[in-house]
């Protein structure tokens, strides 16, 4: 297929947009400022005398500019989004509305307490929330995501390590199918780490883990174990309170990476399972928005043995209000780690996901997680027809298929990922977990419908049968043909990279000395 | 449930497909006896305008910073922020979009990404920027972290002129990493030696402008001092506004500059979701942590964007990363961004002018007042005062007046008593002339 | 000139004297694909056999380039870190990393010989 050529380079609503630094009108600006007093200025010979080098740009040109990026990105809103692991469910605007109310939005992280009891309240009501759904003892709520609960779990985990006279265990064990978060997470946190392998129904092999459980020359040296569980596999870990089991008993604690805890929310409690520390992406089960990558929130719940090492700032109850631990070493933060935030935590994402919670309710949760299992077992079954799954289900949020179905054909799973651009579906997770080869790793979520399920069966079931023809290699290597851009040259980026824009050469004011060799 | 698309008759059809009784049937890899056990005492489903009326009665408990003269600073600024900001962040293409990974659909957010690194770069007169970490307070830590790796040292210096809570981030993610901080007292009068102090077993001397208690200072020979002693200068800046007036970290020699873009990205919310700013020298790079988005091109030969050098990341990289960090603040970045945008050159230096000008009526007046004294000599749009009694009652009895009157330095300092004393006072350009008539009436009345 | 010995985790080392020059193998670049960065190790680092001696990652894919042998490093090659697609191009030739003076030429011993690598790769299908 050849595109029509036109003289602007745009295509219809396709509409190429420069950079805000090639748009410049020396001196606009779309922000009008009532006149500064008169006074004499006290900078203490600070006074920047040089140029910055930002372009200036009148409102209607800023939003154009913004509309036109914006149409060139895929999103919840605009169609189907199964990225497996990352739970792309809509996003309530009922959210946005109540994290926007000035109570919450227009308040300052150091008013007096007295003025902020209702900040405090909404604070406590999630963590409620979060103990109530997990049976944990306590939660820490000051983690910034997902990576930075695991942080969060890790340092506790230590401190109780070294407060019980246990601080020379310096090794995590992690399953080889774990998210790179994990072992980078240990090693942040002073750990060496080492991958336990998976059996071949893509669980964590248990045998191989509790042989890993042994004491080396007498000595312990395991401190935790962490699994993701339901795992990146999409599978429930059936064993996990044998393993939880056989954690305890060597002295170690048992991390439960609760990324994809929306699978099993309102259904079980994680108390149960024999868990000492998960975080929770309020990003991910409780529909706060992914925003381009970010912000989220990472709360982790604690079991009765980590909770006196839990982070500051901890709301606490006093009298017939909200108090605030902000210091580690007084009070019930007597044993915290520290502090590792900022202020009060996210808590606009806080907002949002209370939202989330009261309008859905532990009715709708558990229908939630129902529906998201459901859907995913669902694009397992039909799409059966033409894939290979890598494992048998039934699966739990996600369904995972290996690239068997591939074989012989030239055409790889990134290729059927990128073809599925044309087809208006964003691809699922390829390539990972790395356990399984030639990943396409599907997560529906439980607020796609059955029509929306059955169109993209059906794009993709027609492009596997495509790719088994043996006829279309060279249409899967050119797509996508029909998204804003055409693959991009990574390796181009890679070795030589362009990493901010730069004034052409000879025209150098600004605040920026980079040199332009940079460029190209 | 409104936000939950399935029928029970295509629960049934589905059920039907796949070959199951019941959707129950499809958890039976779950444990039984931890099923049997589940009970959670909670409320359930609520239509849209009872989750409304529970949470703006939650929200009317809080005096909001619009409804009262408000002075408040110490790291979270109250700033106009334009609709059309609101409005463009609010659009679902960016809102409801993850990180792009697949850069054919994803060129607004890599795009407004390189902008966004670019303008970072710019106004902390550095040569590269990231696409953002969580915070002001995390991205010292990871600034800290990255001059240990660089140095190959393992302690660390941080001027007492450092926001508490950077100060206690960075100490808490050090101490897990086995680098020392040493932190200095709190420096309310800004004399602090630490030239005097560096050792060629630093890693890095950590500092902030403007400081922690307004002082505005040339980090110049202190810059020389550290690579003379083969450490790095790192750079907190916790009011970015400021960067449209006073000279930026680059240009007195940093090496690794982080901060807090909230102030020019949209309302405190209670301190978070803020966006964590962190730019370095081109050198450095491959030890910068952080989501990073480059340009390219694409099979026919148009300009584009691809997240790139991602070999540094945990994704590849597991426990040799630089960091764990896999979200970054995508959303409050492009918020900033396009505040930055909306703002330019002009915008911006004018903002920042005003914010100061408004700061030295104030201080004019307050140091006026009797036993109160300023302590900065030069600063930007705050200060810290020491006042004839405890700065904390003081406060309290301002709220009683309906004024948010500045934060007492003893929040942050509750052992030091020589701090008790201490208010920082803040003033932006959402103050009016009245505010700063409110607050310095009230003021005489609870100091006499 | 001696010939090539590879190891298990695809470096060759060609011995003249009593200097080894070390690279990655044909199959190596092969499977990483478009290397974009090449990190070589100073002149005067000391390394175990198997220890970590240099960097190399494509697009995707880091990984690190492991002595064959205990020594120290004489050279590392200036002209890779600009230009690591040489890597790609000839990786047993100028796409070389780096060259090491043996401390126990009796570890060459336990590297396999051109013949046993290709098999060793073959096997790996």
């Amino acid at each position: 297929m050849t595109m029509p050529t036109t003289a602007s380079g745009n295509r219809g609503l396709q509409l190429e947009q420069g950079l805000i630094f090639e748009l410049n009108t020396p001196g606009m600006t779309a922000v009008d400022l009532p006149p500064a007093p008169k006074v004499a200025e006290r900078l203490g010979g600070l006074k920047n005398t040089k140029a910055i080098g930002l372009p200036g740009l009148s409102e209607p040109d800023v939003v154009r500019h913004y509309t036109r990026l914006s149409q060139k990105n895929y999103s919840i809103d605009s169609g189907f989004y199964p990225l497996g692991s990352c739970t792309m469910k809509h996003n309530p605007r009922l959210n946005e509305k109540m994290a926007r109310l000035p109570g919450f939005a227009d308040i300052h992280p150091f008013q007096p307490l007295s003025t902020v009891q209702g900040a405090l309240e909404l604070i406590d009501t999630c963590a409620q929330w979060l103990k109530e759904l997990t049976g944990m003892t306590a939660v820490a709520m000051s983690p910034a995501a997902g990576a930075h609960g695991e942080l969060c779990g890790l340092m506790c985990i230590k401190s109780a390590h070294e407060a019980n006279g246990q601080g020379h265990r310096k090794i995590v064990l992690v399953p080889e199918s774990a998210h790179g978060t994990n072992p980078a997470t240990a090693a942040l946190c002073g750990y060496t780490v080492e991958a336990i392998p998976a059996n071949a129904e893509g669980r964590v092999d248990v045998a191989a883990l509790k042989a890993h459980l042994r004491p080396q020359d007498g000595k312990m040296e395991i401190a935790a174990v962490m699994i993701t569980n339901p795992n990146t596999c999409g599978l429930f870990e059936r064993d996990c309170i044998a393993i939880a089991e056989a954690v305890h008993a060597a002295g170690a604690y048992f991390y439960m990476d609760g990324a994809n805890y929306n699978a099993i929310v309102a259904r079980l409690r994680i108390a149960d399972l024999g868990v000492d520390a998960m975080h929770i992406n309020l990003h991910k089960t409780f529909s706060t928005p992914h925003g381009g990558g970010g912000p989220g929130a990472g709360p982790t719940v604690l079991s009765a043995k980590l909770a006196p090492f839990a982070p500051v700032p901890m709301v606490v109850t006093a009298g017939s209000g909200f108090d605030v631990e902000e210091h580690a070493g007084h009070g019930e933060a007597r044993q915290s780690y520290g502090r590792m935030k900022g202020y009060h935590g996210q808590f606009g994402v806080f907002v949002r996901a209370v939202a989330y919670m009261m309008a859905m309710g532990v009715d709708g949760l558990k229908q939630a997680s129902g529906d998201a299992v459901l859907n995913a077992n669902y694009l397992l079954a039909r799409l059966s027809a033409e894939l290979t799954p890598a494992f048998d289900g039934p699966c739990m949020h996600e369904a995972v298929f290996d690239d068997r179905f591939l074989k012989g054909t030239g055409v790889s799973t990134l290729d059927i990922a990128k073809a599925l651009i044309d087809e208006g579906v964003h691809p699922p997770t390829m390539y990972f977990p790395l356990v399984v080869h030639g990943a396409l790793l599907m997560e529906p979520t439980e607020t796609e419908s059955k029509a929306t399920l059955d169109q993209f069966v059906n794009s993709l079931l027609s492009l596997a049968r495509k790719a088994k023809s043996g006829t279309a290699e060279a249409m899967f290597k050119a797509s996508p043909q029909l998204a804003p851009r055409r693959r991009l040259d990574e390796t181009k980026a890679a070795r030589k990279p362009v990493l901010r824009w730069l004034p052409p050469a000879g025209n150098h004011e600004g605040n920026g000395d980079t040199k332009r060799e940079a460029a190209e | 449930m409104r936000y939950l698309p399935l029928s029970e008759s295509n629960r049934r059809d589905m059920l039907n497909v796949i070959g199951a009784g019941s959707v129950d049937e499809l958890f039976r890899d779950l444990p039984k006896a931890a099923l049997a056990s589940a009970r959670f005492t909670l409320p359930t489903t609520a239509s849209e305008i009872e989750v409304e009326r529970t949470l703006s009665t939650m929200a009317a408990r809080n005096l909001n910073c619009g409804a009262a003269p408000s002075f408040l600073g110490a790291g979270n600024y109250r700033h106009h922020t334009p609709a059309s900001m609101d409005y463009i962040i609010q659009r679902g293409e960016f809102l409801t979009a993850y990180t792009p990974y697949q850069p054919e659909i994803s060129q607004g957010t890599l795009q407004a990404i390189f902008e966004f690194q670019t303008q970072v770069a710019l106004i902390t007169g550095m040569e590269i920027a990231n696409a953002s970490m969580y915070d002001g307070a995390t991205a010292c830590a990871e600034g800290v972290a990255m001059a240990a790796r660089l140095t190959k040292r393992t302690s660390a210096l941080v001027s007492g002129n450092v926001h508490p809570h950077y100060r206690d981030v960075t100490a808490t993610c050090m101490k897990f990493l086995d680098v020392a901080v040493e932190c200095l007292a709190p420096d309310p009068t800004g004399v602090e030696d630490l030239i005097g102090r560096i050792s060629d077993e630093h890693a890095c001397v950590v500092v902030q402008t403007p400081g922690f208690f307004g002082h505005l200072k040339d980090y110049t020979a202190l810059a020389e001092a550290c690579h003379a002693a083969g450490a790095l200068l790192v750079v907190c800046v916790t009011e970015p506004v400021a960067l449209g007036l006073i000279t930026p970290p680059g240009h007195m020699g940093a090496d690794i500059v982080v901060g807090e873009g909230q102030s020019l990205a949209g309302p405190m919310s209670f301190g978070g979701p803020g966006v964590g700013l962190f730019a370095t020298r081109e050198k450095f790079l491959r030890q910068m942590p952080g989501r990073l988005a480059g340009e390219t091109t694409d099979e026919d030969g148009r300009r584009g964007w691809v997240l790139t050098l991602s070999t540094r990341e945990q994704h590849i990289r597991r426990e040799k990363a630089t960091s764990n960090i896999c979200t970054n603040s995508g959303l409050i970045a492009l918020a900033f961004s396009t505040h930055m945008t909306l703002l330019g050159e002009a915008g911006f230096t004018r903002l920042a002018q005003l914010n100061h000008a408004m700061a030295v009526t104030l201080a004019e007046r307050v140091e006026k007042l009797p036993g109160v004294k300023l302590l900065p000599n030069a600063f930007f749009n705050e200060f810290a005062l020491r006042l004839p009694k405890p700065a904390a009652g003081v406060v309290e009895a301002l709220a009683a007046r309906k004024i948010l009157g500045g934060v007492p330095a003893s929040r942050f300092y509750p052992t030091y008593p020589e701090l008790a004393n201490v208010l920082l006072l803040t003033v932006t350009e959402t103050n009016t002339a009245a505010d700063i008539d409110a607050l310095v009436a009230a003021l005489k009345e609870v100091l006499s | 000139m001696s010939e090539m010995r590879f190891t298990k985790d695809h470096e060759w080392i060609k011995i003249e004297g009593n200097i080894g020059t070390v690279g990655i193998t044909q199959f190596a670049q092969s499977q990483l694909g478009d290397i974009v960065f090449v990190e070589v190790p100073a002149a005067g680092k000391a390394v175990k056999a198997g220890g970590d001696a240099a960097v190399v990652e494509s697009v995707k894919a880091a990984s690190e380039v492991y002595s064959p042998v205990s020594g120290t490093v004489k050279e590392g090659n200036a002209a890779l870190p600009d230009a690591p697609e040489t890597v790609n191009q000839d990786p047993q030739g100028k796409g070389w990393f780096f060259k090491i003076e043996l401390a126990d030429p009796k570890e060459l011993d336990g590297l396999m010989d051109q013949a046993a690598y290709e098999k060793y790769c073959a096997d790996l299908h």
